[in-house]
């Protein structure tokens, strides 16, 4: 059983043919059409709404982004005479709700969850991670029903007191003063729907933040906020600017939380605090109900730029995620 | 001269003290290959094995006789591991995983085209580091778990429970509650549970990659004897860190190094040999403890 | 003789009684100010004592941090007050949510509501007649018939990721996290343009359902995926090693081992769906009938009823829409409690 033997030259690796069984096949088959289903699904809502909207897209063109008048004329027969049909005064206003929302819940987030990791005794953190899970749970209609008629009131007044102190700032000018259902109300309803997103992505990125530097810090002598400062946000910052991100995507989309609250008005408004907000997705709710086969149209197609601009959204927030999610280990 | 003296005092050592490595493999029933008729037994002509680019094991040859227990032995990372999972086709599990020989089985290629691998499997086991008894059956079903897996019938299935847990040494302490879940079990008790799994489908050949590692001593010396008793009726390939134990369980003791290399077989001899008087130097310092 | 006395146990590192009460007099302190700074000024209300109050606790907890150990010490306690707060916040509207909508829901529940649907009522009624039945069996068929597509497609999607990984992978875990944040007014209008208007033409329990599942399976599919990954791959190498295909080592061993972790991703996909609205709007046509027939025909749900109710307007509608929306949050605690209690088990030993 002697093994020394003269140099032998490397052998080419050899071909495995493994040849799967007829069961595997199949099973790998009908796995990888499920897991293909992902693909097929968001491929099909692209076509059909764009095939439905392709209408109304070409004849409005740009304008259908640009322009804010959303109206359709018929004559006595029910055809339609004229129609213009844009936008723009919806994706400002959804921009705006969104961004109003992200602003708050982003620092509200990012404080809670430096507090479940670092400072709230176990048992806490378990309950507050219990109550985190839950609100993220609760349907959108309970957030709108309980905002319109708890908090607007509170929130208004919020309002003017922003605009009572702070009106000399461009973002809180007011004019004319109408307070009620503005993007800010909207945008504080949205804030804490995404509350618990933001908290959950960013907790889980601090929580990964290396054990042993964290002790590092703590050895030569760090408060425990000077810890943070030098371990945890350098770790984290860009997953918890991805996790903002998929909160942003998220309120984007919110459906029937804003249109509860918010007054939607065909015209651009970039006053946060004014009470005329646009949403796209609202609209198609709001326009459904009396629309005819024509109008639909219009509403396909702004569900498909509603579509592609959460996915855009989405892609950039889950890219951010993923790439620090690798980068921490 | 101050050299000589010690290597004196080291042999004395090595023919006084009663527990040398030697003096264990001696100890037990020493078997010969070709004295059992179970086919023809396992031979590997030429292995090598890569990960991507990695080259992690570079020809090795080996034969096992049939009724033998060999072991394999070396320090970490010299590619025993990947060699027996080489052996049973778990090696290609791994993505980017290749290699190159034969590995003959009875005189025929497992790697060869047409080859099932599912049947290769059945007749060459595997018992891993690690106990793993299938976390959602009970201990009877988990011994029969390999036939319900390869869809093989049996009229005597409580027969065969019975024999295979026999024969794993696990019988007395399981029969009154085969309806417990594995997990219920102890570790040493978990990894006989996988080897009575392991030898419901019959196999010819059962591989043990470091089957002890994660067990108590006690636990250790229940699998080393059930090892011995299986030995009269099968091959048994089995990676152990442990030197005491390739002594005290094996017939044939191959050694593997790497160099910063792939991973080599470097000397393969009967037990008794290796441990005392291995031909290649590497292979005594190892034995003997100086590295490793 | 040598007696050795053992020590006793002490936590030197712990809050002293002396602690505690600088504590506790910062914490009353604050209260006592912000009253103070209330009845002074003209500053009144809620919101008022809660921002007087951090704001005086903030300062004292940090000033007294300043003069005792230095700058570092005080940033360190202000921030410590300040992610409590972010916890406070982040509390404080759920428990407002719950509070509300059980003290303005249970008004509205009494048996009746549970044996009538509102065929005989409008929302406007007095709540003695008329009642949720349909919305809660229609919300049952919707949630029935999304599960029986969404769970095959969700689970296998997992499979994919998890005991395939092909090509496919990366791009795939890709589109499923896209997929999970698709609006659910975009998946109503999706299946409204590709199925109810070129085929159906009607509205039926089916066409919501289609778009539940759309917004369902990345819910389930993620969850699984996080079950599946936690089977370490010992089993499946051992299930492969006994002569097993894969098919069979999955069916046998992968997926048995995850079982409980596979229903808490199903419950989470039920609450995910069970208060989606803005579909059901666009595709289920909201009837106040029991309907049986999940194919044809409008269908009632829960959400479709609260949606109904609460822009009826009128009081008895307005607490119409509580009720409905207290059994609709109970329903979804309820899952929610389910899923947990699963889920800490993840993997059956």
């Amino acid at each position: 059983m002697s093994t020394i033997a003269p140099e032998r030259p490397i052998p080419a690796p050899r071909e495995l043919t493994t040849e799967p069984r007829f069961s595997d096949k199949v099973f790998r088959a009908v796995v990888t059409a499920g897991g293909l289903s992902s693909l097929i699904i968001l491929g099909l809502i692209a076509i059909f709404l764009g095939y439905r909207g392709f209408e109304i897209l070409r004849s409005e063109g740009l304008n259908f982004l640009t322009s804010s008048d959303w109206s359709i004329s018929t004559d006595d027969a029910g055809n339609v005479t004229e129609s213009h049909f844009g936008i723009a005064a919806m994706l400002v206003g959804t921009i705006l709700c969104s961004i109003v929302a992200v602003a708050i819940a982003l620092p509200v987030s990012v404080f809670s969850a430096l507090f479940m990791n670092f400072y709230a005794p176990g048992w806490l953190k378990k309950i507050l991670i219990a109550i985190i899970d839950m609100m993220a749970a609760f349907p959108s209609i309970l957030y709108g029903i309980w905002g319109f008629l708890v908090l607007m009131p509170s929130v208004e007044y919020w309002a003017k007191l922003l605009n009572h102190y702070f009106g000399w700032l461009p973002f809180f000018k007011l004019h004319p003063y109408v307070v009620t259902r503005s993007p800010f109300v909207a945008g504080v309803v949205l804030a804490i729907m995404i509350i618990p997103i933001i908290t959950s992505v960013s907790r889980e990125i601090f929580s990964q933040a290396p054990l042993d530097r964290i002790q590092a810090a703590y050895a030569l002598g760090a408060t425990r906020w000077a810890m943070i400062k030098a371990v945890v946000i350098p770790h984290g910052k860009s997953g918890v600017i991805g996790g903002a991100m998929l909160g942003l995507g998220r309120a984007m989309g919110e459906t029937v939380a804003v249109y509860t609250v918010l007054n939607i008005v065909f015209q651009i408004n970039w006053q946060v605090l004014l009470g005329a907000g646009g949403n796209v997705a609202s609209l198609i709710i709001l326009k459904f109900g009396e629309a005819s086969p024509y109008e639909i149209k219009a509403l396909m197609a702004a569900g498909l730029v509603l579509f592609l601009l959460t996915l855009i959204v989405n892609a950039i927030a889950e890219l951010i995620v993923r790439t620090t999610g690798k980068s921490g280990r | 001269m101050n050299e000589s003296h010690e290597s004196e005092k080291e042999n004395m050592e090595t023919t006084t003290r009663p527990s040398s490595l030697a003096d264990v493999a001696n100890a037990k029933e020493q078997k010969v290959p070709g004295t059992r008729a179970m086919g023809t037994g396992l031979e590997t002509r030429g292995i090598h094995a890569w990960f991507g680019n990695n080259h992690v094991l570079s020809d090795v040859n080996l034969d096992f006789a049939a009724g033998t227990v060999t072991a394999l032995i070396g320090p970490s990372g010299c590619g025993k591991s990947t060699f027996i999972r080489t052996i049973n086709r778990m090696h290609e599990f791994i993505p980017g995983a290749a290699m190159a020989g034969e590995v003959l089985l009875d005189g025929k290629d497992v790697y060869a085209p047409g080859t099932d691998v599912t049947k290769i499997r059945l007749q060459i086991g595997m018992v891993f580091q690690k106990p793993n008894p299938f976390p959602s059956m009970t201990i009877g079903e988990n011994v029969l778990s390999g036939l319900k897996l390869s869809q093989q019938k049996v009229s005597n299935k409580d027969e065969l429970l019975e024999e295979c847990l026999e024969r794993a040494g696990l019988w007395n302490e399981v029969k009154d509650r085969l309806g417990a879940h594995g997990g219920s079990l102890s570790g040493g008790q978990q990894q006989r549970l996988c080897i009575a799994r392991a030898l419901a489908v019959r196999p010819q050949v059962l591989l043990m990659d470091e089957p002890c590692s994660a067990l108590d001593p006690g636990s250790t010396l229940r699998i080393e004897e059930t090892i011995r008793h299986l030995s009269d009726t099968m091959t048994i390939i089995i990676v152990t860190h442990n030197m005491q134990q390739a002594a005290r369980v094996s017939d044939y003791t191959a050694f593997f190094l790497s160099d910063g290399g792939p991973g080599q077989m470097i000397e393969a001899s009967p037990t008794s040999e290796i441990f005392s008087r291995p031909r290649d130097k590497r292979t005594e310092n190892y034995v003997t403890g100086r590295f490793g | 003789m040598t007696t050795i006395s053992a020590p006793t146990p002490t936590r030197p590192w712990a809050a002293s009684p002396k602690d505690r009460l600088r504590d506790l007099s910062l914490f009353l302190l604050a209260i006592l100010g912000s009253y103070l700074v209330v009845a002074v000024t003209p500053m009144k209300g809620k919101l008022a004592y809660f921002t007087l109050f951090f704001a005086i606790y903030m300062s004292l907890t940090a000033g007294f941090q300043w003069f005792t150990r230095g700058s570092a010490a005080a940033k360190d306690a202000f921030v410590n007050s300040l992610v409590a707060i972010g916890a406070v916040v982040t509390v404080i509207p759920i428990g407002s949510i719950i509070a509300t909508v059980v003290v303005k829901g249970i008004k509205g529940i009494n048996f009746g509501i549970f044996t009538h649907d509102m065929s005989q009522a409008a929302p406007t009624d007095p709540l003695t007649s008329g009642g949720l039945l349909h919305a809660i069996t229609g919300t049952v068929t919707l949630v029935a018939l999304a599960l029986v597509m969404s769970i095959p497609i969700g689970i296998l999607t997992a499979l994919y990721l998890t005991e395939i990984r092909g090509v496919f992978t990366r791009p795939i875990q890709f589109l499923v996290q896209a997929m999970s944040g698709v609006p659910s007014v975009v998946a109503g209008l999706f299946i409204l343009s590709a199925i109810l208007y070129p085929i159906t033409h009607a509205y039926s329990a089916f066409m919501g359902s289609l778009a539940l599942t759309i917004l369902m399976i990345p819910t389930i599919a993620r969850t699984s995926q996080e079950v599946l990954k936690l089977i370490p791959n010992d089993l499946r190498e051992a299930g492969v090693a006994l002569g097993g295909t894969q098919w069979r080592t999955v069916a046998m061993i992968v997926l048995p081992a995850a079982r409980s972790g596979l229903i808490t991703a199903i419950i989470l996909g039920i609450a995910r769906i069970a208060g989606e609205t803005a579909p059901l709007l666009l595709l289920t046509g909201g009837g106040d009938t029991v309907n049986p027939n999940a194919f044809s025909g409008p269908i009632g749900s829960l959400p479709y009823y609260i949606w109904k109710s609460f822009n009826a307007g009128s009081p008895e509608a307005l607490t119409r829409a509580w009720a409905g929306l207290l059994v609709l949050m109970v329903l979804v605690l309820i899952l929610f409690t389910l899923a947990r209690l699963l889920g800490t088990r993840k993997v059956a030993r």
